[in-house]
């Protein structure tokens, strides 16, 4: 008996609708967060992440209200973040029904708010994400959405976040994010065997076996996936039931 | 009849009152002596620190009417911080004193294991547990914490319906006649965490 690998879907919003992931074309109601979230906590998703990837300002009160309903419709954990740059900004987004918070950039520019969001919060509520870019051989942190390069190593920046306070690291292979050619193994099993918290992979999902890839020898805690789950590539519930018969630990909803 | 939630600012309070009204539960929040003086059913919610916890009870004043409403016979739970705060003291803030409902007191997971604990784990069950009742043995539930009340042979209480391992043994069930607590989080645990505080509401109300 030990701990359950989580599988968590990730709505990328613009605040109200769902962005990424859903085939425009036929948009139904793939772009509706309610709807996805009351269909995969039905699934028997573990968790789900919403993220305000515009994080503008003025739609700030919309991504409030989204998170909200998105909550109410929840019996699982909800993590919320984008644009999160100040204590002000994660308890509004706690107020509103998250239980987890994520800082990317603004952790970056400065990692003091880290600690004062676990001092307030607890680190079992920060999620420290990271948007990693191979560079020779090692990983680059990006931020601001993946478009601006720093000179921090992602292996130092989380072992930093995870002194910090962060409870926990997401972490998105930007070389693999949107190539369905599955998890960044190397990356996330260097993470993972260095920080001495939970780390979530992110970025390439296609095929059950690409998740059971990233927990056996990525040695991921939990994956995240956005678009497959939302175009119904792939249901939670028989990657679940894939993942147990290949002898990896999940929760089996009944 | 009214479930009082007590609210000291921790953030799943929202969620659990959430959970109890799926469940057609009447709740109401308190967070004042006199609230908890009239509580017919108590429930404490609680994620985060432990000091911060016990120093919101020592602040409002809570923590006398909450020890008298326990010994009164007012049915309780205490979700995760809440199971904590009934034992003496916690690693987490060594200067605090819990309410000292219970013996033992908390410690931080140790071993070879990533802190927190946090995901969906099972439960080894003790004893028989109201709490549990009609749920399969192999659910799991929602868990996120660093700290737990260590199940040893010297501290090994009556108490302990159900534990889970993680850094070693910890209580992750407690009862004890109208005392109810879990270390994990039945408001985030699917349809098992449901069935928890179902249980609860059968029980109390």
């Amino acid at each position: 008996m030990s701990l359950a690998h989580r599988i968590i879907p990730c709505l990328d919003t613009d605040g109200e609708r769902v962005v990424k992931g859903v085939n425009f074309v036929a948009l139904r109601d793939a772009g509706d967060p309610v709807a996805l979230a009351r269909r995969y906590n039905a699934e028997g998703a573990d968790e789900l992440v919403v993220l305000d990837i515009a994080a503008s300002r003025d739609r700030r009160p919309t991504f409030l209200e989204t998170i909200r309903k998105v909550a109410a419709e929840l019996a699982i954990p909800l993590t919320a973040g984008g644009g999160i740059r100040t204590l002000d900004d994660a308890r509004a987004v706690v107020r509103a029904g998250a239980d987890k918070i994520t800082v990317n950039t603004a952790a970056v520019l400065r990692p003091g708010l880290i600690s004062e969001l676990s001092e307030e919060f607890g680190s079992q509520a920060v999620v420290l994400a990271i948007d990693a870019k191979r560079d020779r051989a090692s990983w680059r942190v990006m931020t601001t959405g993946g478009r601006v390069s720093t000179d921090l190593n992602t292996v130092s920046w989380a072992e930093k976040g995870a002194e910090l306070g962060a409870g926990e690291i997401l972490l998105t292979s930007m070389d693999r994010d949107g190539t369905q050619r599955g998890f960044d193994v190397s990356l996330t099993a260097a993470i993972s065997k260095k920080v001495m918290v939970p780390v979530i992979a992110s970025g390439g999902a296609r095929w059950p076996q690409h998740f059971a890839e990233i927990f056996c020898e990525g040695a991921a805690d939990a994956a995240l996936a956005a678009s497959i789950f939302h175009d119904e590539i792939q249901g939670i519930r028989s990657l679940k039931e894939f993942l147990a018969s290949e002898n990896i630990q999940v929760r089996l909803p009944c | 009849m009214k479930i009082s939630l007590l609210d000291y600012g921790a953030g799943n309070l929202p969620s659990v009152e959430r959970a109890l009204q799926r469940l057609g539960g009447q709740t109401e929040r308190i967070s004042t002596s006199a609230g908890v003086a009239k509580a017919a059913v108590l429930i404490l919610p609680g994620v985060g620190h432990y000091g911060a916890l016990i120093r919101a009870l020592d602040r409002d004043g809570l923590r006398d009417s909450l020890i008298a409403a326990i010994e009164r016979g007012v049915p309780f739970l205490g979700i995760c911080l809440g199971l904590q705060a009934l034992f003496e003291k916690s690693e987490e803030a060594p200067d605090l004193q819990g309410l000292q409902i219970l013996p033992g007191s908390v410690r931080v997971l140790s071993g070879a294991v990533k802190l927190p604990h946090m995901g969906w784990d099972q439960l080894q069950s003790k004893t028989e547990s109201r709490l549990l009742e009609g749920i399969d043995s192999e659910a799991y539930f929602y868990f996120a914490h660093s700290y737990a009340v260590p199940y040893s042979c010297e501290e090994r209480a009556p108490e302990t319906r159900a534990t889970c391992s993680y850094g070693g043994e910890f209580v992750a069930v407690g009862e004890k006649e109208n005392i109810f607590a879990v270390q994990f989080h039945p408001e985030k645990s699917g349809d098992a965490g449901q069935r928890v505080l179902e249980n609860f509401l059968r029980i109390a109300v």
